[in-house]
């Protein structure tokens, strides 16, 4: 597991280590079933098909969650996630590898540490962008 | 610009309708599925001994658990009257962790509606506020969704 961050340990544009996720169709099935969002879009080709889109496609709520990782990755056990908030920008299609990052925007005091979230594909394409507010504790 | 018309005057005046109340049993099972479903590996969502040396009741849940949480809906008469529907989004807040053994009543309030032109057409933008109450009567989180709505473009 991660080591405890403190409020010390950071700085005005330092990059959040990055995750890498590699969604595949098994885990759309898992996330459907653990969420209880059934939208066929997620795990059924012809339905996803017949409904304009290149194939089936990942949860928005999932993708929601890997940025929630992102920083939970990163804070680890000492630092609370006060804020969440995610925008879906593009689809992200399981087979295809995504990169969860972020960066400390704005720094206003322990208790409001503001970044800025993505996932990023290959391609360097962000195709969902968000933002967060921790706090950390001081050394 | 001059005032929209397109939203439904109904839907204007359903602004602040709230839904019934729900409890929820947060199961540990529930917990760990979520976490194996997200593939987050972090032992605070299943390993009980570590989470309660860290001063936990039991596992916690990851960050957008709450998802999965059943909410009651609104009144039917509370929706766009056009047929697409795109998720435009969400901001959580958190206050204070969720736990496993937890009893987490969920309250969704149609906070408002607002309508924009743009690359699909007019859209109406609807947006929901759920709160989450545990057991001990401590607003946990709340999570404020958008939902964009537009009418598909027909095809010739």
């Amino acid at each position: 597991m991660n080591q405890n961050l403190y409020f010390e340990d950071i700085k005005e544009g330092m990059e959040i280590p990055t995750i890498k996720k590699n969604p595949t169709t098994q885990q759309l099935v898992k996330y459907a079933g653990a969420s209880g969002d059934f939208y066929q879009i997620h795990y059924d080709m012809d339905y996803a098909k017949n409904n304009g889109l290149p194939g089936v496609i990942l949860h928005g709520a999932l993708k929601n969650a890997f940025l929630g990782q992102v920083i939970t990755d990163w804070i680890g056990n000492s630092g609370k996630l006060k804020m969440l908030e995610v925008q879906y920008k593009g689809m992200d299609l399981p087979g295809t590898p995504v990169y969860a990052k972020g960066i400390v925007t704005d720094i206003i005091d322990e208790n409001n540490i503001n970044c800025d979230l993505w996932l990023e594909t290959d391609k360097g394409d962000k195709t969902t962008v968000g933002k967060a507010i921790i706090q950390l504790p001081k050394k | 610009m001059s005032e929209s018309n397109t939203i439904p005057k109904s839907l204007q005046e359903a602004i602040g309708t709230e839904s019934k109340k729900l409890s929820n049993d947060i199961e540990k099972g529930a917990i760990r599925r979520f976490a194996e479903a997200i593939e987050d590996n972090n032992p605070l969502y299943v390993d009980e001994n570590y989470a309660k040396s860290l001063g936990y009741r039991n596992v916690i849940a990851p960050p957008t658990f709450l998802r999965s949480v059943q909410t009651d809906p609104l009144p039917d008469h509370i929706k766009s009257p056009y047929s697409a529907v795109v998720d435009g989004g969400s901001v959580w807040e958190y206050f204070s962790p969720v736990c496993a053994g937890d009893i987490i009543t969920t309250i969704t309030t149609f906070e408002n509606v607002f309508d924009r032109d743009g690359r699909l057409g007019n859209m109406i933008f609807l947006i929901k506020t759920t709160r989450y109450t545990n057991q001990l009567s401590e607003l946990v989180a709340t999570q404020t969704t958008t939902s964009i709505t537009y009418e598909p473009k027909k095809e010739n």
